[in-house]
């Protein structure tokens, strides 16, 4: 149906909101088969209740992105009762259907169990994970079939871009922007509506607007999950803003590697356009704008916005010094305005709301709502949106349910592999992008990697470095030469061949990879090195000076042994143990042989009796 | 034609003007300011590799460590080209650089103009210091796109694309361009090759005088893009200026 006009816009919502009402009390499965819970067997799941649904017709099956509790994947939820079942498999469907969805009755055992209480939760909001977060933009995937466009409809989609342009000059929408507090999302932090005011102040004949959906953080994907689950809010997003700078032409910038987000946002475009809320005069407005996809090769780097403009014109995605900004002249030296994904998802609840309702919420300098991916050593591993200002405690032991196997809590890195990493003295850091990067972090893009007492803080630093070394686009000889030099004197370290003015030299070229280095990556690089030099200093000394490995990872600075008052001489480890370097017999406690031993701690993990002792 | 419009700022305190969209480090280097640089040439546009030519650039009260090479001039501006922090940073990259490159002659030197003659890290001996002239020059004055930069970080290296130079026409530009010399031209009886990029072209021998001038591809390439007659190149330039 192509809408000729806001009112037949509304005209649909009215049809598919009577149409949803009506179809209130309707037996139905939603279940998410987004990337995390496809992890856990969700489509399989969604195979078996097709297969049972075939046979009753009056039970719809819903099929939507993430809900962000991956950790408890895959999840469904059965409607109208709106039970909240968590890690179905496809052998559980049948009773789900015989018993939830046809008699009412819950079964207790896929039900949450909080592990504070010991009791069974029944409805999501009630579940900690939930019952803390601010899911202002995150908050509908679990409403909406990706691939249907009268969802999104039906949660209020598109009433922004109405009202932008009918009822909004593009001075007015940027003002709006402006005043909002919206700050890029991405990792730069930069005011939105400023970015926006320079590119349309810009003057030339084709303008264009792009979304970085070039997300690769090791273990962050909000970016690619509200592209997979929430589509037509970035696409409206970017609509408004490309009305407002005056762009005739949109990218999507997404990475190969996120399939169902390139596939998502591919139909959401083609239905957009059908509709004619993409092309040529926009709902009968006059304002034209069209969006094509290009698909990233899985470069890091490209993700830096001079970087990305490079790709799509074809080249090497190498950045470029930005003393000429892209709003004046980027993507094929046409005014160029680049916003990330959660950025432009923000957009539309910015246009609906207002500004004044918007920076409500939030603190002085960071306002509305950020998602986080929380990853790493801790219970609750998903998305969460919180809204800024929230501390690294509430995040981490509220809405993250703590550090599994009770172990203590170290750090958490926030910001990607140029984060830095923050200790638990700073717990109660509010987080907003100010006190991240005066606590030597950073936001970056909102990833969250909780580390416990287990973790090595210098290996952790040599792992993110060599991160960074293998993906810095290799061009400035800080950041080519400083990651490469960087990650040699760590890997040293951690072998035992540190030496006295290590942590020194590691000092001066972080220092240097910062300072001369023309991008992002580079000048944030040294951040994993010089925060756990900043916090952990003391654990750099123990590698360096006493050849010990404090936290036990580093295979080169440590040894594992038997306590022979412990052991029970099960023979476990000795069965266990790759090169054969444990002996005893029946009832004689065990030993290793420390020339054999390859430091693997296989035998401390087999152990029933945790005789095993690493030091 | 209108008059270009100039632009008035101050280099280490000295009143300087230069032409609207100027690179900072040419004007330096035209007043006479000693600034080291490795990646800059004037006949290919400004790249910001080499990070040598870093300057302290104050604008509105607010000083920055810059590269010259890529900063546009500008009214407000005033630069240091000589203080504790630039020499610091220049001479870690040097240092950096010395051990990427320790046999390298040009970046001795000028490791030892800054006042580093040994590295603290584990020398190896590339002599290519990634910094991307030859790719310009084959790109931007050549036009022959030969050359491109083939994988990343400390991987990174110049290679024709795909590492197969079908495209080279073993002009010599890049030969002649390279700070480090470490691309090589050799040329044995009537074949000339480029020898980093594995480029071995039969050349032309001239009618009149018989000696071989030049890559006959690099010749037919020229003769197609130029439209100029298939016999132009029949006789070598020298014969041909002899009539």
């Amino acid at each position: 149906m192509y809408l000729k006009g806001p009112d037949e816009l509304e005209r649909l919502r009215k049809q598919v909101i009577e149409g949803k009402k009506a179809e209130e009390g309707q037996k139905r499965v939603v279940l998410c088969t987004g990337t995390g819970c496809r992890g856990a067997g969700a489509l399989e799941v969604s195979e078996a209740f097709q297969k049972e649904l075939d046979r009753s017709s009056d039970i719809e099956l819903k099929r939507t992105c993430c809900h962000g509790f991956c950790e408890r994947g895959p999840i469904t939820v059965i409607e109208p009762m709106g039970v909240f079942y968590q890690m179905v498999s496809p052998e559980q469907v049948s009773q789900i259907i015989a018993e939830t969805v046809k008699k009412g009755e819950v079964i207790e055992d896929l039900l949450y169990k909080d592990p504070k209480t010991g009791e069974n939760i029944r409805y999501e909001k009630d579940i900690p994970f939930y019952m803390r977060q601010m899911r202002l933009v995150f908050g509908h995937n679990r409403l909406i079939d990706p691939t249907r466009i009268e969802d999104y409809l039906a949660t209020g989609g598109y009433k922004a871009l109405t009202k932008a342009l009918f009822g909004m000059s593009p001075e007015q929408i940027i003002e709006e922007v402006k005043r909002s507090g919206l700050r890029g999302r991405g990792g730069g932090g930069f005011p939105a509506g400023r970015k926006w005011e320079n590119c349309r102040r810009a003057g030339a004949d084709v303008k264009y607007v792009i979304c970085n959906c070039d997300e690769g953080d090791p273990g962050a994907y909000m970016d690619r999950s509200l592209m997979e689950g929430n589509p037509h809010r970035v696409l409206e997003g970017m609509i408004i803003g490309a009305y407002a700078i005056g762009a005739s032409e949109g990218y999507v910038y997404v990475r190969n590697e996120y399939p169902l987000a390139v596939q998502n946002v591919g139909i959401a475009i083609k239905q957009a356009e059908k509709m004619g809320l993409l092309g040529e005069n926009i709902l009968g407005s006059g304002f034209k704008f069209t969006i094509s996809i290009n698909r990233g090769g899985g470069a890091f780097v490209a993700g830096e916005s001079t970087a990305l403009m490079a790709s799509i014109e074809g080249q090497v995605a190498e950045p470029r010094a930005k003393h000429i900004h892209t709003v004046e002249s980027g993507l094929w030296e046409r005014p160029t305005n680049l916003n990330n994904v959660e950025t432009w998802a923000n957009v539309p609840v910015i246009i609906e709301r207002g500004a004044d309702s918007y920076s409500n919420i939030g603190t002085e300098g960071s306002k509305g709502t950020k998602i986080f991916s929380l990853v790493g050593k801790i219970n609750n591993t998903g998305l969460i949106e919180v809204p800024m200002g929230m501390t690294l405690r509430e995040i981490v032991h509220d809405i993250g349910g703590g550090i599994p196997g009770g172990k203590k809590f170290k750090a958490v890195q926030t910001g990607g592999p140029s984060g830095g990493c923050i200790p638990e003295a700073l717990m109660e850091l509010p987080v907003d992008f100010d006190e991240l990067t005066k606590a030597g972090s950073m936001m970056g893009s909102g990833g969250m990697i909780v580390m416990d007492e287990s973790t090595c803080m210098v290996d952790v630093a040599k792992y993110f470095t060599n991160f960074l070394r293998d993906e810095s686009c290799g061009k400035c000889t800080s950041c080519r030469e400083g990651t490469l030099r960087m990650y040699e004197v760590l890997d040293d370290i951690t072998k035992g061949k540190g030496r006295e003015g290590d942590i020194e030299l590691l000092e001066e070229l972080g220092w240097v990879t910062a300072e001369a280095s023309l991008c992002g990556l580079g000048q944030t690089a040294p951040n994993p090195v010089l925060s756990t030099i900043h916090y952990f200093r003391d654990e750099y000394e123990a590698h360096i000076r006493d050849k010990k490995c404090p936290a036990g990872v580093c295979r080169d600075l440590i040894t594992y042994d038997i306590d022979t008052e412990l052991c029970i001489a099960c023979g476990k480890c000795k069965k266990e143990c790759p090169v054969e370097a444990i002996t005893g017999e029946k009832k004689v406690p065990h030993e290793i042989d420390q020339d054999k031993c390859i430091r693997c701690g296989t035998c401390m993990e087999v152990c029933p009796e945790d005789a095993v002792k690493v030091q | 034609m209108s008059e270009k419009e100039l632009v008035r700022f101050k280099i280490d305190g000295l009143e300087v003007e230069a032409e609207r969209g100027s690179m900072l480090l040419p004007v330096a280097l035209d007043y006479g300011f000693e600034i080291p640089h490795l990646c800059h040439h004037e006949a290919v546009s400004p790249y910001g590799a080499c990070r040598l030519c870093l300057v302290e650039v104050t604008k509105n009260g607010r000083t920055r460590m810059t590269t010259s090479c890529t900063y546009p001039v500008e009214d407000v501006i005033e630069v240091s080209t000589d203080t504790d922090q630039i020499r610091r940073a220049r001479r870690l990259l040097l240092e950096l650089l010395l051990a990427r490159s320790s046999r390298a002659e040009l970046i001795q030197r000028v490791a030892k103009e800054a006042g580093v003659t040994e590295t603290r890290f584990k020398a190896v001996d590339d002599d290519c210091i990634l910094c991307g002239l030859c790719e310009r020059v084959c790109r931007e004055v050549v036009e022959a796109n030969a050359i491109s930069f083939v994988n990343r970080g400390d991987r990174k290296e110049v290679a024709p694309p795909f590492w197969d130079p079908m495209a080279c026409i073993a002009c010599g530009a890049c030969v002649y361009i390279c700070p480090t010399d470490c691309i090589k031209m050799e040329e044995k009886g009537d074949e000339r090759t480029i020898v980093r990029w594995k480029r071995t072209l039969k050349m032309q021998k001239c009618k009149s005088c018989g000696k071989p001038f030049a890559p006959l591809f690099q010749l037919n390439w020229i003769i197609d893009k130029a439209s100029l007659p298939k016999d132009f190149y029949d006789v070598c330039p020298v014969c041909k200026q002899m009539g």
